[in-house]
Parts: C-alpha cells; structure tokens; sequence
C-alpha cells in the first residue's frame, strides 16, 4: 500500500517536461511511411495529379489546336518524327495528334471529373449520413431506404441512363457520377456515426449544452472521417475508372474533349490494324492511375482502421 | 430531510421506457402468427429522488438496475418518459431557454469509462476550454489562463494541455473529465461509476479530489455505483435500487448499522469485510429478473425469504420509516 501513497501525491507544475506533442497526424505519417510500395505509388499520384494540372506547359504539342494538328502525322509508330519536327514518343492517333500530349491532357479531364465528383459526393454524403446518424428515427429510415434503393442499381447503370437523358459533356457526367456515388458516402458516414454518437464524449458535449451543430461538426465529423478518407479515396479510382467506360461507350465526354476512356474508345478501331499504341498507351496511363490511387487507399484503410494494424 | 431547505436536484416520479417497435417485416410475421410484440423495458419506474444542497448521495444497485438511467436524466442527457427533473425547485421543462441553459449547464456528468469520454480528436485545452468559451464564462484572450487554473485544481500539470487524450493515463484522463465539468461552474455532479474503471490505487487519489472539491467549490453529489463499499466512505445518504425502482433511502451509518429492506439486508450481508473473513458468502438466490418481463407486486419477491401473497400482487410504495429513512417492502407497513 506504499506505492498508493507516493502515487497520491499531486503533481507538481513543472516537473514533467514538456514532451514532443506527437500529433495523431505525425503518427499516421509514420505508420503510412511503414509500406514503401504506397509511398511510391502515393508519389506516383501526386505526379499524376502535377501533371494533368500543368499539361499545357509539359505536353510536347497541344492536340486541341486543329491548326497544328495534320492527318499526314496520322497513325505514326512511337519514336518517328512528325510535320512539325517533334518526335512522337508513344505514336500519333487516327487523326494525327500525338498520344503523349493527348494522354496528359485526358488525364486532366479525367482527373478533374473523378476528383471533382468524388469531392462532391463526399460534401453530399457526410452531410446526409451525418443528419440520418444524428436524427435518427422517421428522417434516418426515409434517408437510409433512399440510399439502399440507390445502391441497390449498378452504378453504370443509373449513369448510363442519367447521360442518355442529359447529353453529352464534362458537367453532365460529372453530375452523372456525383448522383451515382453520394450514396456510399452517405452509408459510410451513418454507420461510423451511429457508433460514435453513443460515445460518452458525445454525451458530455449535450450535458455541457454545446449546440447540435457545434456537436455535428467538432465532435462526430472529425471521429468519422478516417473511413470516409478511405471510401473517398478508392471512390475516386471508381470515379475515374467509370468515366472511362461511359466515354468508352461513347457517352461521357465530347470529342473535342477526350477523356482517357475517349482514347481508348478512338483507338480502338485501329487495333487490328497493328496500330496498338493508339488504345494501348492511354490504356496504361489509366490502369497506373487507378492502381496507384487505390494502393493508396488500401494502405490509408490499413493505417486508420486500428483493428487491422499489428 | 426535514430542514426548510428545497432540494438542490428532485426527481418526481421520473420513469425511462426504452421501446422497440416492432419494424414492417416483424408486423408482417406476426400476421402470420410469429410470436412477437413490441418491446418495452422500464428502466427506470416511478423513481422520486431528491438531493440536497451539500449533500453526497450515493445511489447503488445492480448492474442494469436502472440507476445509470436516472443519472442520465438528472443530468438532462436523456428526457425522462414520464415525470420531470426539478433543479432548486423548479421544473426543468417551466424553465426558459436562458434558465433552462443555467440549470442544464449547473448539473454537470463524471463518466465511467475514461477513455471514451474524452473527445480523441481535441487536445486537454479545448476539452476542457470549449464549453466555457461557447458559453462567454470566459474570453478568448482569458481562455488560456483559465484552463491552467482549472488544470491545477484537479491535480493536472497545465503543461501537457497541448496534448491528446491518448497520451494520459487512465487516472490523469479522469482527471481530465473532472476539469471539463468544473470549468462550466457547475453546483452538482452526478458521477456514474466515475472510478469503477480505474486502479484501486487510483481510486483512492480520485476520491479524495471529489471531496476536495466538494469542499472548494460548495458541490453535491450523486454518487452512482455498484460497489457499497465505495460509497460507504463519502455518502451523507444511501439511496438502494432495485429493477428501476428505489427500495430504500436511509442515511449512511444508520443503514449500514440496520438496513430495513430485505434487499438491502442481502446486499449488506453480502459485502465482504475484513472482520468476517473467514464466512462463506452467499449469493442472493435467483437471477435479477429481466426488466422486460419484470415480476409482478413487489419486483423483489422471487428473491425475498420474507416474501407473502401480497407482495406478488401489491407495488409496496416508498414509505417514511422514520427520520430521513424512507423503504419500499410490505413488512414495514
């Protein structure tokens, strides 16, 4: 009982050092650095993502400019030398604009869709899952049947028949896919909320009398934003990776503005001519997109979910 | 208590039902002859409790007797079904927003579990500044002061509020808990199982805060455990609860000296004392009933050796027994 009785004694101020404040963001970094395959591939994406953003300024020729572009250069192979003097590194298309320059400005729009419908979808979501979570009861119900209804149709399906009605265009299949994905989000955010919300500390925050809104934000929000990372994460892989197919098939962006999937689209009538390059390279482009952001999102899953780590 | 003096908290005939309703698909099978009903569970049943000003009041009983309940609602975390809380004498649902806010913000909670009270996404500075900044108990600019003076009153050293509940241990995070509720100047604690959690040589250390602070800042107490023991040494009055009902209230030493409830002549026999050591214990015969299906009369009965016909049939109701001694058992009429 002798060890009680030091250990009643209080502290005194000043005594314990100050420590390094290890924040939980410099833990996670820590963690996440553990998998040298996801930092590689988390550099990969913030490449990419450079990339699309300064496609103008690192594009050998800009494919858009129909005054540049020639059908002499159509269908060249990878490493000859067009009109206008510049190699082509990956070959020429159908219409004689260079791959390389056509694939970094797809990815832009590629990106620009994916990212920005995910971002869309996840303001949606958290707002909704988080409302349903709270409430509970009738407004959860109605909330949570209307996304089950939603989930419960392929998501190719209902973008498919959204673009068939809307048109053509970035902003329709970026609508396309917000209406496709918010609902994932929304499930997500309500199943990790419903747990937080019995947490006494939810309850501490209703007996010091903070307001609901204050509760929402500063104290649900940010305990059930580890799995929405995640969801929002491999989403926008999913986001990507559906934009192609619909541009693929021919409805989601418009000629002028080829996407990655319109290349593959574009070539793909060349492919049994021996001109693979034409589908294959915008091809690889996609599939080292999608891969990387996904290892991505697999790792941050690993790293935030607590129970999976060691 | 026969002073003048109205209670400081009152519960008048506060019940909690926790319902689940049968859902679409169990309606559907039930036409079809399932054998399912909507499922009630009294939690807490017809329960009149008052506190003092100053005083400790411990409340104990079995687990999922309902006494977490009641704390719940005293301290406006739950609304009760049935009843009203009064805080001094008025009902908190007469009260306008504004006295409402006071009341509510009066009455504060010490949680059982340490580690999911705290917020794990807020540093120790704005767990415990956040409430007073929001309600101008204090300014931005008085804010950091403020936490530090709050920190050396519950024992905490005001240089680690930089950091995140993660990196205390459980008694310090109790601490922690203790100077959120302090720092909205409250006048009544209800601590619910506040140390059941920690090491027995840590809920010495907190205890001995309690009191400290009892006497610092004028505060009661509603004390909520399971354990006797621990609320024989603070407790002026013990309140003994059974399946949502209260049996027995009586003060602390004339309750241990001669309990008048059976029940609380069972608990009582059966708490283990270093001067009977050598006894064998035994357990109350029985199972606590389940609070869906409580028994009939006295919810007692199954269990009590004194048991009679009427006790079957008859709710007994809390009846004065003397000075500031009130029990709820059919023998005592």
């Amino acid at each position: 009982m002798n060890s009680a009785k030091t250990a009643a004694a209080p502290p005194v101020p000043g005594q314990i050092e100050p420590l390094a404040v290890e924040t939980p963001f410099q833990r996670f970094v820590s963690d996440f650095s553990e998998s040298k395959l996801a930092v590689a591939c988390f550099f990969a994406v913030v490449a990419i993502i450079l990339l699309a953003i300064f496609a103008p300024l690192i594009a050998p020729t800009d494919p858009y400019n129909l005054a540049l572009v020639t059908v002499a250069d159509k269908t060249l192979a990878p490493g000859m030398v067009m009109q206008d003097g510049t190699t082509t590194l990956l070959g020429t298309d159908g219409s004689g604009r260079d791959l390389l320059s056509s694939i970094i400005y797809g990815l832009r729009i590629s990106l620009t869709v994916g990212i920005g419908s995910a971002i869309v979808a996840l303001a949606i979501g958290v707002v909704v899952g988080l409302v349903a979570a709270y409430a509970g009861g009738r407004i959860d119900n109605i909330i949570m049947r209307i996304v089950d209804m939603q989930l419960s149709f392929p998501a190719i399906l209902i973008a498919l028949v959204l673009l068939v009605t809307l048109g053509k265009g970035a902003d329709k299949t970026l609508i396309a896919l917000i209406v496709v994905q918010w609902a994932y989000y929304a499930r997500t955010v309500r199943a990790s909320a419903m747990v937080e919300r019995r947490k006494e500390y939810v309850e501490s925050a209703h007996c010091l009398s903070l307001s609901r809104t204050r509760i929402l934000l500063k104290h649900l929000l940010p305990n059930v934003l580890a799995p929405i990372i995640v969801v929002g994460t491999v989403q926008t892989a999913h986001a990507i990776s559906l934009e192609a197919t619909l541009s693929f098939l021919g409805l989601g962006m418009e000629q002028t503005e080829p996407s990655l999937g319109s290349l593959i689209s574009n070539g793909f009538e060349y492919i049994h001519s021996g001109h693979y390059w034409i589908s294959v390279y915008p091809g690889v482009a996609l599939l080292l997109t999608i891969v990387s952001i996904n290892i991505v999102g697999d790792r941050l899953r690993d790293v935030l979910n607590p129970r999976l780590s060691k | 208590m026969t002073s003048a003096t109205p209670p400081l908290i009152e519960a008048r005939a506060v019940t909690k039902r926790f319902e689940k309703r049968l859902d679409l698909a169990a309606k559907a099978a039930r036409l079809l002859g399932a054998d399912l009903e909507d499922e009630i569970v009294h939690a807490v049943d017809a329960v009149d409790l008052q506190v003092f000003p100053g005083e400790v009041v411990g409340l104990v009983g079995e687990s999922g007797c309902g006494k977490s309940t009641i704390g719940r609602m005293i301290a406006g975390i739950l609304p009760p079904s049935d009843g009203e809380i009064a805080f001094d004498g008025k009902a908190m649902t007469a009260m306008s927003g504004q006295e409402k806010r006071a009341a509510a913000l009066a009455v504060q909670m010490i949680f059982q579990d340490p580690f999911a009270s705290l917020n794990p996404r807020m540093r120790v500075e704005e767990i415990i500044g956040e409430a007073p900044l929001v309600h101008g108990y204090v300014d931005r600019a008085g804010l950091a002061a403020y936490v530090d003076e709050i920190m050396l009153k519950v024992g905490l050293d005001p240089a680690l509020k930089r950091r995140y509940p993660h990196q205390f241990s459980g008694g310090q995070r109790q601490r922690i808990g203790i100077a959120r509720a302090l720092a909205v100047k409250p006048r009544f604690l209800v601590c619910d199982e506040a140390i059941a959690a920690l090491d027995v040589s840590i809920q010495a250390q907190v205890i001995n805060l309690f009191m400290d602070l009892r006497e610092e800042f004028d505060l009661t107490y509603l004390f909520i455990s399971h354990d006797l023991s621990v609320v024989e040494h603070i407790s002026d009055r013990i309140v003994i609860m059974y399946l949502g009902r209260v049996v027995e209230s009586a003060p602390t030493e004339a309750l241990f000296a001669a309990p008048k409830h059976p029940y609380t002549q069972a608990l009582l026999a059966e708490a283990p004392r270093l001067d009977q050591r050598s006894r064998d214990f035994l357990p109350i015969k029985g199972e606590i009933p389940s609070p869906l299906h409580p028994p009939s009369g006295c919810h007692f009965h199954p269990r009590c050796p004194h048991a009679m016909e009427k006790c079957s049939a008859v709710r007994p109701m809390l009846r004065p027994q003397g000075d500031r001694w009130q029990a709820a058992c059919h023998l005592l009429d």
